[in-house]
């Protein structure tokens, strides 16, 4: 009745969308849609940042109008749903970052990928170990046990960092995966990427993996990591947003793709986008309107309040793509 | 007229009657209270089935198999219980074996040895402590009891125990010994709380036997009272243990949620009420949700034969010999 009422008038008349899904970019949804709500009066989103697995099952019950993930679903995930086909939507993207408290090391240490599987599966268990030596000369590494930190509970950062793994380790990918959460071959757990941070600060010789975003707020020390081209760097929003442009060129076009270990000079090699799930088919007028103008809203203007949020934008050639996957929703 | 009115005499006494009752009160406090009551069997009864209904494809695909087998791994599917159990019953055991000397000792100071002024602050305090929330116990755990185990408490157990299983390994400072020694504090307010108040009911008449027959007053307190109210403080340890089994928040922040079975006290852990909190709202997968569901129902089925067996030992206890049967 309101969406009746929503397009006659040409202005909302209280449309109440509910969304809710991951944690990662949560900071920039909740902003996003007191953002659009100001300049869209009466289209009011409430998002909860519940979880992407959290999401996913709302959306596959019906209870929210649409989700958000920090992975793509899979096939059998899509199918589960049944009622419509969930739209992947990319809306910004996030880097993952090894960070490690190792006594007297004050220059940023240097990883390869090969290196941080090996270590994160426990298979090189000291700091002095010479593969670690071999890509930081001039470091004086101790002789000190190296204590693992993961998260504890099921994240989108998990997945980042066990897809690269994976990407880069076939022993990684046969024996461990890739998934929100994993079977951890060694080491602590803990919630959050606050839990994690404070436990590498507490215990000396840890090594844990936070989110780009979360290191840069609270200025923490982070790790560079050499890339497919062989280049060590440290991440940064622009290196991100590099990794995406690089991958943007094979991407399929329902946007289900990874970008960890893109090429590109200057990629980002722990990168990935999170996405919108939007369901192909909204029967609501009023919400399907709203919807649809959130999405180009969110691809142009919004798009800038990224950077200062310390999330990295979509490259240009993304956005012009899923410009073109809006007119998809019926 | 008259012959409907005398058919209808007998009803209408029974009815009347009825008002009766209604009117005291008696018929509705007796339909309310019995509402009230079958709602907990009721709860109960809800709880076990949807954990029943829910873990079905868990249950299903493996069967026994899900207590015995050690490895939880999301991404292939498999999944056991065994880790969790055990870290849910080691660091329960761990905070009791501290809680209860501490507690019973303390409640045994307050209700019989210390001046009422002294008694009154202590007992204020304790039950302000029992009301603290378990994230801020937690917090406590990380910030203060953590950095003061991986550093003096541990390192000094290595040192002088370091002979038994259970005090070697690397030491991390979080683990099962973290986690029982904060389950130990936040369980011990309950038990001095409650065990005090039973110290407390012992009649009179009691202490004053004892002393006549030329105890003294530490030995009235040992063998007449503290039996004497046995009971009662069986049943503050039952709570205690009951908090220590469902403990999510502060054990989690502090045990290292690696589901292992270790030996040493000093390695990381993990418990049951722990997996679930951390896990269930990223379990995409359907059996991931139902083998995290079936935990639930273990935790449930554990609870269950605890208590039970908690009960059976006061059964038998109290008919051996109490003092207050005869």
């Amino acid at each position: 009745m309101f969406g009746a009422l929503a397009v006659s008038t040409g202005a909302y008349a209280m449309v109440l969308i509910n969304a809710a899904g991951a944690t990662f970019p949560a900071v920039i949804y909740q902003k996003w849609f007191e953002e659009f709500k100001k300049s869209h009066s009466g289209a009011q989103i409430n998002y909860q940042p519940i979880g992407s697995g959290g999401g996913v099952r709302q959306l596959t019950e019906g209870t929210v109008d649409f989700g958000a993930s920090d992975f793509p679903l899979t096939n059998e995930q899509i199918r589960k749903i049944g009622k419509f086909h969930a739209l992947h939507f990319p809306t910004v993207m996030g880097g993952v970052v090894p960070t490690y408290n190792v006594e007297g090391v004050t220059k940023d240490l240097n990883f390869t990928g090969p290196l941080l599987a090996d270590i994160f599966s426990g298979k090189i268990a000291k700091w002095s170990d010479g593969a670690i030596a071999k890509v930081n000369p001039g470091v004086k590494l101790p002789n000190i046990d190296i204590v693992v930190v993961h998260r504890s509970e099921g994240s989108g950062t998990t997945f980042v960092l066990t897809d690269y793994l994976s990407n880069v380790s076939p022993e990684w990918k046969s024996k461990i995966g890739t998934g929100p959460i994993v079977n951890w071959p060694s080491g602590l757990g803990a919630k959050g990427n606050e839990g994690v941070a404070g436990q590498v600060k507490q215990s000396p010789g840890a090594i844990g993996y936070v989110e780009l975003f979360y290191a840069i707020q609270n200025k923490m020390p982070y790790g560079a990591v050499q890339n497919q081209a062989g280049k060590f760097l440290k991440a940064s929003l622009e290196s991100v947003t590099e990794a995406a442009a690089g991958a943007a060129k094979a991407m399929p076009d329902d946007f289900r793709v990874s970008i960890v270990n893109a090429p590109g000079a200057n990629a980002y090699p722990l990168s990935t986008f999170t996405w919108l799930l939007i369901p192909d088919s909204i029967p609501d007028a009023g919400k399907k309107k709203a919807i649809v103008e959130f999405l180009h809203w969110m691809l142009t203007t919004g798009q800038s309040y990224a950077a200062p949020l310390s999330y990295a934008p979509l490259p240009k050639s993304v956005v012009a793509k899923e410009e073109a996957q809006i007119a998809k929703i019926h | 007229m008259g012959t409907s009115t005398a058919a209808a005499a007998p009803s209408s006494g029974g009815v009347g009657r009825f008002f009766k009752r209604l009117h005291d009160g008696d018929e509705i406090a007796h339909t309310l209270t019995l509402i009230f009551a079958a709602s907990v069997l009721l709860i109960a009864v809800l709880l076990v089935y949807q954990l029943w209904m829910h873990s079905a494809e868990s249950r299903q695909k493996f069967g026994f198999n899900f207590f015995l087998t050690q490895t939880w791994d999301p991404v292939s599917g498999q999944f056991g219980a065994l880790p969790y159990i055990y870290g849910t019953v080691v660091t329960s055991v761990v905070a009791l074996l501290i809680s209860v000397p501490l507690g019973v000792g303390a409640a045994i100071f307050l209700a019989e040895l210390a001046p009422a002024r002294v008694s009154n602050m202590l007992t204020f305090l304790v039950e302000l402590l029992a009301a603290v929330p378990s994230v801020i116990y937690g917090l406590l755990a990380i910030f203060a009891l953590v950095p003061l185990l991986r550093k003096y408490i541990e390192p000094g157990l290595k040192a002088t125990l370091g002979f038994l299983p259970m005090f070697q390994g690397p030491i991390y400072g979080i683990g099962f010994l973290a986690a029982g020694l904060i389950l130990a504090i936040m369980t011990f307010p309950f038990i001095i709380s409650i065990s005090r108040e039973a110290l407390l009911e012992v009649p009179r008449e009691q202490r004053e036997a004892a002393l006549a027959l030329g105890a003294t007053k530490w030995e009235s307190t040992w063998q007449v009272v503290v039996p004497y109210a046995k009971l009662g403080i069986m049943g503050s340890i039952f709570l205690a243990l009951a908090r220590a089994l469902g403990e999510t928040m502060a054990v989690t922040m502090v045990i290292g949620n690696d589901p292992r079975i270790k030996a040493s006290l000093f390695a990381p852990g993990y418990t049951i009420a722990a997996v679930i909190a951390n896990e269930f709202t990223e379990a995409v997968n359907g059996l991931h949700q139902s083998a995290l569901i079936e935990l639930g129902l273990v935790l449930f089925l554990l609870t269950m034969i605890i208590n039970a067996g908690a009960r059976l030992l006061i059964i038998a206890t109290t008919k051996k010999g109490s003092s207050r049967d005869e």
